[in-house]
């Protein structure tokens, strides 16, 4: 054992730091709780303690903000086997597999730096899965990033160009570390508007499987058993990472840019490779991944999750940099480390694996009974405080929670309302929505990601869903993500709610029954009360929806503070649904597979009379993007008929009646039908049923909770007795062709376009945006 | 017949390989560790995609001083056959097995995606079950597939129809726009002078069962189980 570990026992007490105003004020720690630290340990905090309680104690970690009104998400079914406060989420695939999955997000640091803050952003998500045992299995990420095309409004060219950097960076930064550690990345979403220009949301899922009996917890246990490091060696990178995750941005958060650690998937890859062989040793009794805060937040959240306590000596610590006090080993987040603890007999078996894989395994310190993180540096006590000071009993917050007022008005401007008056060419404004960095191909980002590794992608980027197969079974797993800002300002617990049907309803499509969700809560600053009130409506949602559609929260993450200089971001939370499919050879893709397949739009409620249809037009795409607007509400949006279309879908989908099922959402039907055929160059000639709406809303309205599926002839009529089981009604019908896609009522034509004309709109759109030259209305270089 | 799989630091495709080979091909075969050097009587040797080292320096630069490099070499130049996919074809080239290097793809990005190759040369083990100038369905992933060599040297690769694959369009058309890295004649796939190893960026492993959208790939593997066969 080394020199100071009987330290267990000591009676000395770390030296205080000579606190001022400006210090406490430095590690963001308010009077009220400084007093507080006080009361924990009965003195005054040392520096190095004091730089613990700062990042413990930071929103980032402590989720002080969001932690009474998480609470009300429901975080349990007969499927769930560990639900929220673990690493990740873990739920029942069935035949003795159970998966990890869980969504981060890296907004903060992707800002300052793009490349590494999102690649290291993966690289967190990845170790949260495998610290539990599990190897990953797939990727996804959301993207939100501001615009990256001249628009009327105000953004200056300097703006624009920013965000093209943000998102060339953000998507190599995703590709290189996944590519390399080899992941499949499913794609996820990619959305633009203004209030990310200055404040991108970077959100990072990822899921991974293992045997139900070899699940791993960040528990330390044991007295007496040694605490091990491994992986990359401590440096300075990333010291009070998660402080400045906590904070506003202001002129000069660029200047944090040491902040943002340094990725290697390299690494990463034999930590993998070594973790899991070291696990079936069977010597391994906890691990947890070093994460924001690093060495601190695993160690005292092990202890505190084993009623126990650590005592470690810094001097062992792996170093990559020479003179490094104990407040930057204990502050840094340099990536790529575990803390892991092992039976004491057997810590030999544990090192001998790392030593194969070329990596650092240190014996650091020990278990030892009394319930405290204790911290050993060059012969001295630094640090000697209460685990659950740091963990469960930090302070939470009550925040006054303001009263939500919809931010415009619920019908559109006059001028508006004009212009859909006025006669509209429908063609050359599906065009310019195919054509609209939201509505375009994502190919760009997702063909640079390796989307096929480890032989299991079953449906990969561009689709749905991302379909997986688990080898050995018959199984597979769906899963998407989806979050609309928009909405959720337009209507923050409508707008949630529809994030959860929304991807919930991208799995269904595939096939797949959705069972539980993992989400990522991107707010402004929680000190506001109106920010309060966004977040507080939107977990309402989150939770309504989950229940309705049987999807519990396992798992997820909060990010506040997406602000910039005072300007805070649409609420956006970002929900991630996965779905079990039981037999993965009836899985559905989204794209029409042949010409002369009937089509059918399926509808869980009828379609929304005028004036409620004209109030939710004002949410959509097409006001966004042709008529530069924002009014009204979200679509309406009924749970229990939403739960009825995922289970007629797997029934659909289970009896092989289905060539293809796709989502209705942003666009509206136009824009789905036209994306359902591009993948093989197919149309469709379509007849609404009835269409009480102008033509406008009939085909860019994006009513919820409807489908587009392709299917033989044969098939119709098993279709139509299934459907109405369900409750479901068709609200057109037509055929998939080689050329035209139209759409008619049968009175009159709506639409009639040329689909290899509209391909290379769609398909080429994102790609040469960003290659364009910029030139906005405001037209200056800042 | 038993396939060995190399594994170095890095490999991550070492698995798929192993995958398709055990339950697809249904073969005995076994992973081959990088610091060994012993090839545990193997009859063919694969040598898997990847990012070996991390490919922090050129891609297969460190790969190709790792021990079990000596044996493969040894193994090569007795005509034992060998595949090398993705970043196996890099390590091949630079190991010297190959001629010829994977520069940075023309558009500078990685590419993930399906793409036509159309086959080239019916005489080696892993092409002779093909036909000469149809086309297969495999994907690629990679960073660096841009192949390049000396003029001389593709004149003598042409001459000799070391050429295995090109990529091209679905009909089968070797055209620029098929070519999705810049590679040299739309080059995907070459193999040595005596025929017994090949190297191809698009990868047969993922392209083994119609689950994952393609089985072409399959048909490379069933060359290479037949011409053993008949050995």
């Amino acid at each position: 054992m080394n020199p100071g570990m009987n330290a267990g026992t000591t009676t000395a007490t770390p030296e205080s730091a000579i606190l001022s105003p400006e210090l406490l004020r430095q590690h963001s720690i308010t009077d009220d709780e400084y007093q507080r630290i006080l009361q924990a340990l009965g003195r005054v905090p040392s520096l190095t303690e004091l730089g613990i309680y700062s990042v413990m104690w930071s929103e980032h970690c402590s989720y002080k903000s969001s932690r009474v009104h998480l609470k009300r998400l429901p975080t349990e079914s007969a499927r769930v086997v560990q639900g929220p406060g673990e690493n990740a989420g873990i739920i029942d695939v069935g035949d003795g597999w159970v998966c990890a999955f869980k969504i981060e997000s890296h907004n903060h640091p992707s800002y300052i730096e793009p490349f590494q803050g999102a690649a290291t952003g993966v690289g967190g998500i990845l170790r949260d899965i495998f610290t539990m045992g599990a190897r990953p299995l797939a990727v996804m990420d959301s993207l939100r990033i501001g615009p990256i095309a001249a628009s009327s409004k105000d953004e200056t060219t300097a703006v624009i160009h920013k965000n093209h950097s943000i998102l060339e960076g953000v998507v190599s930064g995703i590709a290189s570390y996944g590519n390399c550690f080899g992941v499949p990345n499913l794609g996820g979403e990619t959305r633009f508007e203004s209030c990310y220009s200055g404040n991108p949301l970077v959100n990072a899922f990822a899921l991974g499987l293992m045997r139900k009996d070899e699940i791993f917890y960040g528990k330390a246990t044991g007295i007496g058993n040694p605490v091990i490091y491994v992986g990359a060696k401590t440096g300075r990178d990333g010291i009070h990472g998660a402080t400045m995750a906590s904070e506003e941005f202001h002129e000069g958060s660029e200047q944090k840019r040491p902040n943002v650690q340094v990725g290697d998937p390299f690494m990463e890859k034999l930590l993998l490779e070594a973790c899991l062989e070291a696990m079936r040793t069977g010597a391994i009794v906890g691990i947890q991944d070093m994460g924001a805060a690093g060495l601190t937040s695993s160690s005292c959240e092990m202890g505190a999750r084993g009623g126990v306590g650590i005592v470690m000596n810094l001097d062992q610590i792996p170093q990559r940099e020479t003179n490094m006090t104990a407040y930057e080993m204990m502050l840094s987040e340099s990536q790529e480390r575990m803390l892991l603890v092992a039976e004491k007999s057997r810590a030999e078996e544990v090192l001998q694996v790392f030593a194969k894989w070329g990596l650092d395994a240190v014996i650091v310190g020990s278990v030892i009974a009394e319930p405290r993180l204790r911290i050993l540096h060059r012969g001295v006590l630094v640090a000697d405080i209460p685990n659950t000071s740091l963990t469960d009993d930090a302070p939470r917050y009550h925040r006054p929670v303001g009263t939500w007022k919809a931010p415009v008005p619920a019908v559109p401007p006059a001028e508006i309302l004009r212009q859909m008056q006025s006669s509209r060419n429908a063609e050359a404004d599906l065009k310019t929505l195919l054509a609209s960095s939201n509505l375009c191909s994502k190919r760009w980002v997702h063909e640079q990601y390796d989307s096929m590794v480890q032989t299991n992608t079953v449906q990969g980027p561009g689709g749905e869903g991302g379909v997986m197969r688990i080898k050995g079974t018959k199984r597979g797993l769906a899963m998407a993500l989806d979050g609309n800002g928009r909405w959720c300002y337009l209507n923050p617990r409508l707008g949630a709610a529809h994030a959860v049907a929304e991807a919930a309803r991208k799995v269904a499509c595939t096939g797949a029954t959705p069972v539980a969700a993992t989400n990522c809560l991107n707010f402004g600053n929680p000190e506001k009360p109106e920010i309060m009130a966004q977040l507080s409506t939107a977990i309402d949602g989150i939770a309504e929806a989950c229940i309705a559609l049987g999807t519990p929260i396992t798992g997820g993450n909060v990010s506040l503070y997406n602000e910039t200089k005072g300007e805070g971001i649409y609420p956006t939370p970002v929900v991630g649904i996965v779905g079990i499919l039981e037999d993965v050879t009836t899985a559905v893709p989204a794209d029409f597979q042949r010409a002369g397949d009937t089509v059918l739009v399926l509808a869980a409620t009828t379609p929304a009379k005028e004036n409620a249809a004209l109030a939710s037009f004002g949410s959509s795409e097409y006001a966004r993007v042709i008529f530069g607007s924002l009014w009204g509400q979200p679509p309406a949006l009924d749970l229990t008929a939403e739960a009825k279309l995922h289970l007629a879908l797997a029934a659909l989908a289970g009896a092989r009646l289905l060539h293809s099922a796709r989502d209705i959402s942003d666009g509206g039907l136009a824009v789905a039908l036209a994306e359902g055929g591009f993948q093989h160059q197919l149309g469709a000639e379509i007849t609404l049923a009835a269409s009480e709406t102008s033509d406008m809303l009939a085909l860019f309205g994006e009513d919820a909770s409807r489908v587009i599926v392709t299917c033989a002839a044969a098939s119709i009529q098993r279709i139509e007795q299934l459907v109405a089981q369900y409750g479901l009604t068709i609200q057109a019908r037509g055929t998939t062709t080689r050329a035209t896609l139209t759409v008619q009522t049968d009175k009159r034509a709506l639409l009639s376009a040329n689909v290899a004309e509209l391909i290379p709109i769609w398909a080429d759109s994102l790609e040469s945006t960003l290659r364009q030259e910029v030139i906005t209305p405001a037209g200056r270089m800042a | 017949m038993k396939f060995g799989v190399l594994v170095f630091p890095g490999s991550n495709c070492d698995h798929d390989t192993y995958n398709v080979m055990a339950e697809v091909v249904h073969q005995p075969v076994t992973f081959l560790w990088h610091e060994s050097s012993d090839l545990e009587n193997c009859d063919a040797i694969l040598v898997p995609g990847g990012f070996a080292y991390g490919d922090y320096l050129r891609t297969g630069a460190i790969a190709r001083f790792a021990p079990i490099m000596q044996s493969v070499k040894k193994f090569a130049a007795a005509g034992g056959p060998m595949l090398g996919i993705c970043n196996g074809f890099q390590i091949l080239c630079e190991s010297g097995l190959l001629p010829g290097a994977l520069m940075r793809n023309a558009g500078l990005k990685y590419i993930c995606k399906q793409v036509h190759l159309r086959v080239e040369t019916t005489d080696s083990p892993f092409t002779h079950a093909l036909r000469a100038g149809e086309v297969l369905k495999i994907p690629i992933g990679h960073m660096e597939g841009n192949y390049f060599c000396d003029a001389e040297t593709l004149a003598q690769l042409e001459r000799e129809r070391r050429i295995a694959f090109r990529y091209a369009t679905p009909e089968g058309a070797v055209t620029p726009e098929a070519n999705p890295n810049g590679s040299l004649g739309n080059i995907a796939g070459i193999l040595n002078e005596g025929r017994n190893v090949l190297g191809m960026m698009p990868h047969p492993d993922r392209s083994s069962e119609t689950l994952l959208g393609s089985a072409d790939g399959l048909r490379i593997f069933d060359s290479l189980m037949a011409s053993l066969a008949t050995k």
